[in-house]
């Protein structure tokens, strides 16, 4: 029944990352990005990561594929002919998906043989409490580092997306 | 048929292909983006299914960091492009040529 739901969710998640890439309209693509990005989530869901499901599903499809959906209505860059793909381009490709297929095949025949059933191994128990537990012991360091890196963030948005006065001529 | 590891290392590579394919072929700095977006969700995949199949909790906390600096990227990226719009009008890569020569 997992094996049943595991192609299920991972042919969804594909088909519709193809459909980010392949789409014209852009707006289009954001909504493909976000069907693919739920399909994600289920996958962890058969993962047994609860918590980050549904974070995936939070972060993910609720706050960035909104901001893409808002900047590409914003500017507006709907329209305009489409140039065809350069024949360089085309054959590189080819030759990058031909060693893609290579690459999973040998993977395939040679890689790790982990045939366990998912059933065979207990769940470590993602609970929030282990997550807790971890974040604030093992990881702390990182924690704080990362809150350093959102802050910083933060400010290169503003200085990024404020006119200022006297800098124009410098520009 | 069992579903194991290697059929979740698979799906994680063939949609890291998909995003980078996307970065390769598409002339929209947005799409472009929104592929790299995807490469870092399927490298996200590998980590899950790897902690799930050895037993470890790591792995999850290292896609709770990897969510965190996505998100921050988008912020700093789509702001970039905006302030890029502003001034060049067009966010096709082939017209962003300032660098070149």
């Amino acid at each position: 029944m997992a094996a049943l739901f595991f192609y299920i969710f991972s042919t969804f998640t594909v088909a519709s990352a193809l459909a980010v890439v392949f789409n014209k309209n852009t707006v289009a693509s954001a909504l493909a990005l976000l069907m693919s990005l739920v399909g994600v989530a289920s996958i962890f869901v058969l993962l047994d990561a609860f918590l980050l499901a549904a974070l995936m599903v939070f972060v993910y499809a609720g706050a960035v594929v909104a901001l893409f959906l808002f900047i590409v209505m914003l500017l507006d860059v709907q329209g305009g002919v489409r140039k065809p793909f350069k024949k360089i381009t085309i054959a590189s490709s080819g030759i990058a998906l031909v060693l893609l297929a290579l690459g999973l095949y040998s993977f395939w025949k040679s890689g790790a043989q982990t045939t366990a059933e998912l059933g065979q191994i207990v769940p470590v128990g993602a609970t929030l409490k282990n997550y807790g537990e971890l974040l604030f012991t093992t990881y702390l360091l990182p924690v704080q580092i990362v809150g350093f890196l959102l802050l910083i963030a933060m400010l290169g948005v503003i200085v990024l997306s404020k006119k200022f006065e006297g800098l124009e001529d410098i520009k | 048929m069992i579903v194991g590891l290697n059929h979740y290392l698979v799906l994680s590579a063939v949609l890291f292909a998909i995003g980078f394919f996307g970065v390769l072929l598409r002339k929209n700095t947005l799409v472009i983006y929104m592929c790299l977006e995807l490469m870092l969700v399927a490298s996200t995949v590998a980590l899950v299914a790897f902690s799930r199949y050895n037993n470890t909790m790591d792995g999850h906390v290292f896609v709770f960091f990897i969510l965190t600096v996505a998100a921050a990227e988008v912020a700093v990226g789509l702001a970039i492009i905006v302030a890029l719009f502003r001034r060049r009008q067009t966010i096709q890569v082939e017209e962003l040529n300032a660098l070149k020569n």
